[in-house]
């Protein structure tokens, strides 16, 4: 467990914690929402579990001693949307993360561009990867976050946050160019 | 014939999380690596249809006011009434205690009862640290009572008595509208050394009381008192004898 949101227990808050609350935290209501989203790759659970990871970071936000509350409330949700999956979805966390890399020809720009322009298309790719895999391409990529707090986030070593992404695109890419006919096909 | 940049430098490389010389590195082995070029296009080309998709999802309308109701049932209920409750309780205890000496002023102290306070210590708080946020701190920016008091007028139901202490050390800043209790109240700003003060005054038809000793709760300091017709409470993080020293003036 990563200790930072949970050091104590809850602790009791008044007015004063929720205006600093409201001011620091609830502004990144939709960064909550949209990791939750593609982290259990579904809108209706996500709005539930968004909220209870947002009562739950007010629950222990005397803990949080200034710094990134965006990170700090990620961490949060992240937490909270996996002990969803593992009493929900188990198999989905079964996936490990792949430490080999499937050597292959790159992907021509073109071809990407081509299969990426389509939306549905690319929402399907990434909901074939492994939740962890898309956690650090949405961070990355819809979030905008620096290696520095997809570590922070995700529990990752900062070391490792580099090829963790670059494992991620490779499985997008992969994704993206099979189409799911081709997949079954060659399996 | 792969290249390990390919795999790993790369993306620090796209993402810009490579220090100057990495950058530089990386850029001279571009020129000669084929495979790293494509493999870069390629990932750039990924990455705009990812940021170009309208992927991201913010949050509906409606969660945001369910957290909203869940912070709130999860926030302490101000108990407030309960810290001057005690201290009016002692009052009147106190009271209580010397009207026992002579039946005419038994039947009094009830009267001076902290149930009678029209807002709570939370309520007050709250409103002076949303009067710190910006641009919160006045609707009307002043240091002339004149300007200060016709403001008012027309907004309220009564007219606050407003005045200037600039050569006592505290200096009008301006009025605004508040509310506390849920009542529409006058809030005037005085200003002590860079820290400021919210003087909050509604009418009221209780007699008038001595200014009551001080309440102390999260650092803010508060003096509430009875006069003329008028309920005050002034709160700031000054200093008690700042506070105290400006009650008196408003008092008089």
């Amino acid at each position: 467990m990563s200790g930072s949101d949970q050091g104590k227990g809850p602790d009791v808050l008044d007015a004063q914690d929720r205006a600093r609350f409201e001011q620091l935290v609830l502004p990144h209501l939709d960064a909550a929402f949209n990791l939750a989203r593609w982290i259990l790759k579904s809108r209706a659970e996500c709005e539930d579990v968004a909220q209870e990871a947002m009562l739950r970071a007010y629950r222990f936000f005397r803990g949080f001693h200034g710094g990134d509350a965006r990170a700090w409330l990620l961490q949060i949700v992240r937490n909270t949307c996996y002990t969803w999956l593992e009493k929900n979805r188990p198999v989905e966390l079964m996936t490990e993360f792949d430490e080999e890399l499937h050597p292959q020809p790159s992907t021509s720009p073109e071809a990407l561009a081509i299969a990426g322009d389509n939306r549905e298309r690319l929402t399907r790719a990434l909901e074939t990867l492994p939740p962890r895999f898309r956690e650090v391409l949405v961070l990355r990529e819809l979030e905008g976050c620096s290696y520095k707090e997809i570590a922070a986030i995700t529990a990752i070593p900062i070391g490792t946050v580099m090829s963790a992404l670059a494992r991620a695109r490779q499985r997008l890419q992969s994704a993206l160019t099979h189409s799911p006919q081709e997949a079954s096909r060659e399996l | 014939m792969s290249c390990d940049f390919t795999r790993t430098v790369l993306h620090g490389y796209l993402d810009g999380e490579l220090d100057a010389t990495g950058a530089a590195e990386f850029e001279r082995h571009l020129e000669s690596c084929r495979e790293c070029t494509t493999a870069l296009g390629a990932e750039e080309s990924l990455r705009s249809s990812l940021q170009r998709s309208g992927l991201y999802e913010g949050a509906p309308v409606g969660l945001r006011k369910k957290i909203r109701a869940g912070l709130d049932a999860a926030t302490a209920p101000p108990d407030a009434i309960r810290i001057p409750a005690w201290r009016w309780l002692a009052v009147a205890a106190s009271i209580l205690l010397v009207a026992s000496v002579s039946w005419f002023a038994w039947l009094r102290p009830a009267r001076d009862s902290a149930a009678s306070a029209p807002f709570t210590a939370a309520e007050i708080i709250d409103a002076h640290v949303r009067s710190l946020q910006p641009g919160h701190l006045t609707d009307v920016a002043s240091s002339d009572n004149q300007t200060v008091k016709p403001w008012f007028n027309g907004k309220l139901a009564f007219v606050p008595p407003v005045k200037d202490f600039a050569d006592e050390g505290f200096s009008l800043v301006g009025g605004r509208l508040d509310v506390l209790g849920g009542q529409n109240v006058a809030a005037l700003v005085y200003s002590r050394r860079k820290h400021f003060i919210n003087v909050f005054v509604l009418p009221t038809r209780e007699p008038d009381t001595p200014i009551h000793p001080p309440g102390l709760r999260q650092g803010y300091q508060w003096r509430h008192w009875r006069r003329q017709g008028m309920e005050y409470c002034a709160v700031s993080d000054v200093s008690d004898s700042d506070l105290y020293e400006l009650a008196q003036l408003l008092y008089q």
